[in-house]
């Protein structure tokens, strides 16, 4: 680090924190990945950074099945974002802080309040756009919400079930048209 | 493949490869024209296509940045993307939902029939219904649309089969499964749609039409088509007497080039196309090309655009099927009780799911927002498309901002007039009704689209050259030997999404440059 505080690119191969994790028990995710355990390595944001940034991807878009491990994805890029612009650190790193010491451990109401009052910051925004382009593009967030992916391998939904809802009535003929 | 040299001033050049671009190369090409066919993007093709949706969007999207203003919801969510376009060959052809409704006569004389609103520049279109029609239908034959030209409908999806129970029950006479340039049956050495649901990420068995592997390879195979991929023109040039003389542009290693042109036609989709316009700007023209009337970059269109999402007790899996396989007609009408002028669709949308928070779900976030994503596989989607008033303050103009070249990118100006909030706000509580009727315990509705993907009017068409930039025909009424191939030309928006107009037009201007040339007019 440069004593201005702006990274370098020495910095970036450097290990400036770690976010730990075990998948629950149970959870679907742990089919899809090789270990329960899991630990990711954050190389411009702090631990405690890195702690507070997942508790706060976890009040904006929280789905209290979904795994830690998924949040932590929106960390690594924030994380890579940081890593790559000193402006983005700058953000960052101003922006947690002004969430206030202890954040992640205050209750969900709480940390609400906190993110309420900085709504309107870039850095919010940012964070915002980031976790929902993250968290929800990710395969295994697909598999929690029951997004089946990829289907040109398969030959496409003709015919596994691109119309198989049975609770409408279905549609006349002249309105619809022909499997081909 | 043709390589023409670049000093050879008797070829004309085509700037972009999309919809208007690609269909007027082909056109010239076999009437023995010889083109250079410019696109900025890189050459992809069926193989190469991705069902990674954010691989998808990496691969074709226009990521050079463009700047906003207004009170638009791009500007107003300070959107890094404020017009959703691609810079690869085939253009927008290779992400659109290939929904091609047609224009009305009514909307092709909307000065007319709307009459004079305040804070409009509505004007008519110089063309007659009539003399368009024959090339919309010639149009609809070449891109296989479904419902017409004797093709048969897609089958019905599980989205579509949502939307058509509520229409029905709301009272909807002219609802089915759309007019889609995709093939419902093989045929024009493509295949058939087989439901995959991956539109806008590139149709990876060509049954979506796209100017990537049906004009632009029967152009090449003409002899007379040199496509330049990777290939973004910063400037045209023109001679003492106001002739275009050739354009500038960056290859592919980032080198400037030059190629000499006997006439230029520009299809770079309006925010581009009124960008290198205002960059060609010179002692002779110091408003831009063509720019003699002041209208260029004015009356900028995008569409009234407004989405809805439904929440069922039961599953829909919205992202199986055919993405825009389903249409609401009956309010693409005008009918002033309504309390606006003009109409709109309501269309059939679906959305992976991440592309569906940040395209239909803008706003918001919290334990509200986030339930709305836990019905993800609960879901039907529909989205309005209106008619939007050309406003001589809707501009695109050169921005403060610049591009990787140094050259200023474009800003898209647009304020709402209050006859597209009365328009949206009427399709919104129509869409939310048809979402009801079919059985909804939940609408979700957007207030706008973070991004505009349909772009007009920037370039329009105008029987007076006091009141536009282009003739009937496209062509400049300041400089007759440059063109202008894309929906910039539209003299109003009307309802419909644009591609079959844009096609038509390219086919009919076509006709009208071999003429020309021909005479020795340009």
């Amino acid at each position: 680090m440069r004593p201005d505080g702006v990274a370098d690119r020495r910095d970036f191969l450097k290990v400036t924190g770690v976010l730990t994790g075990c998948l629950a028990v149970g959870s679907p995710l742990a089919l899809l990945a090789p270990s329960r355990a899991w630990a990711l390595e954050l190389t411009a944001l702090s631990s405690e950074q890195g702690a507070t940034l997942l508790a706060a991807v976890r009040t904006i878009l929280p789905h209290d099945r979904l795994d830690d491990a998924v949040y932590a994805s929106v960390v690594r890029a924030c994380d890579a974002d940081a890593a790559r612009d000193a402006g983005m650190r700058v953000l960052y790193s101003r922006g947690l802080a002004s969430l206030g010491a202890g954040f992640a451990a205050k209750s969900e109401p709480e940390r609400v309040k906190a993110l309420k009052a900085i709504e309107s910051t870039p850095f919010f925004q940012q964070l915002r756009v980031k976790a929902i382009s993250t968290l929800y593009s990710s395969p295994l967030a697909f598999a929690y919400f029951g997004y089946e992916g990829e289907v040109f391998s398969k030959g496409g939904y003709l015919h596994r079930g691109f119309n198989d809802l049975k609770w409408l009535p279905e549609v006349p003929a002249a309105d619809s048209g022909p499997i081909p | 493949m043709s390589r023409f040299e670049h000093s050879d001033d008797g070829v004309v050049v085509v700037i972009g490869s999309g919809a208007g671009g690609g269909t007027l190369a082909h056109e010239l090409t076999r009437r023995g024209i010889k083109v250079v066919l410019l696109e900025a993007g890189k050459r992809e093709s069926m193989a190469s296509f991705t069902q990674v949706p954010n691989d998808a969007f990496a691969q074709l999207t226009w990521l050079d940045p463009r700047t906003s203003s207004g009170d638009w919801a791009p500007a107003k969510t300070h959107s890094p993307l404020p017009a959703w376009l691609t810079k690869t060959v085939g253009g927008t052809t290779t992400h659109w939902g290939a929904v091609t409704p047609r224009l009305s006569a009514t909307e092709l004389k909307a000065r007319t029939h709307y009459g004079a609103l305040a804070g409009t520049s509505l004007a008519d279109w110089p063309i007659a219904h009539e003399e368009l029609l024959k090339y919309v239908e010639l149009a609809e034959q070449r891109l296989c649309v479904t419902r017409r030209a004797g093709n048969p409908g897609l089958p019905a999806s599980n989205n579509f089969k949502v939307m058509y129970n509520g229409a029905r029950k709301a009272g909807y006479q002219k609802v089915h499964s759309g007019y889609l340039a995709i093939n419902s049956r093989a045929q024009d050495g493509r295949g058939f749609c087989i439901q995959q649901g991956f539109c806008v990420q590139g149709c990876k068995i060509g049954a979506k039409w796209s100017t990537l592997y049906t004009d632009i390879p029967r152009a090449e195979a003409t002899g007379k088509l040199d496509l330049r991929a990777q290939s973004m023109v910063t400037r045209i040039e023109h001679d003492a007497a106001g002739r275009v003389t050739g354009v500038v542009y960056r290859d592919a290693a980032g080198a400037e080039q030059r190629q000499k042109a006997r006439a230029v036609c520009v299809a770079g989709n309006a925010p581009e196309t009124t960008r290198l316009l205002l960059l060609s700007q010179s002692g002779k023209f110091p408003h831009g090309l063509a720019n003699s009337s002041d209208q260029l970059g004015r009356n900028y269109c995008h569409h009234v655009l407004g989405f809805t999402i439904g929440i069922f007790d039961q599953p829909v899996s919205m992202w199986r099927g055919t993405s825009q396989a389903g249409l609401v007609e009956d309010e693409a009408i005008h009918e002033p009780k309504r309390g606006f002028a003009g109409g709109y669709f309501v269309e059939l949308v679906n959305f992976d799911v991440g592309s569906l928070p940040l395209a239909a779900l803008p706003y918001g976030w919290g334990r509200d927002y986030a339930s709305i994503m836990d019905d993800y596989r609960n879901m039907a989607g529909f989205m309005i498309v209106g008619e939007d008033m050309p406003r001589a303050s809707n501009r695109i103009t050169l921005s403060d901002v610049k591009d990787a070249h140094g050259f200023p990118v474009a800003n898209l100006h647009v304020d709402e007039h209050a006859n597209d909030l009365a328009l949206r706000a009427h399709g919104q509580k129509q869409s939310r009704r048809i979402m009801e009727a079919a059985g909804a315990k939940r609408v979700v509705q957007s207030e706008g689209s973070p991004f505009a993907t349909h772009n007009l009017g920037t370039a329009r068409m105008s029987a007076d050259p006091r009141d536009g930039v282009t003739n009937a025909h496209g062509q400049t009424h300041d400089i007759r030997n440059l063109f202008i191939s894309d929906g910039s030309v539209f003299s109003t928006s009307g309802a419909a999404n644009p591609t079959l107009t844009i096609v038509a037009l390219a086919l009919r201007q076509a006709e009208y440059i071999e003429r020309e040339l021909a005479a020795k007019n340009i």
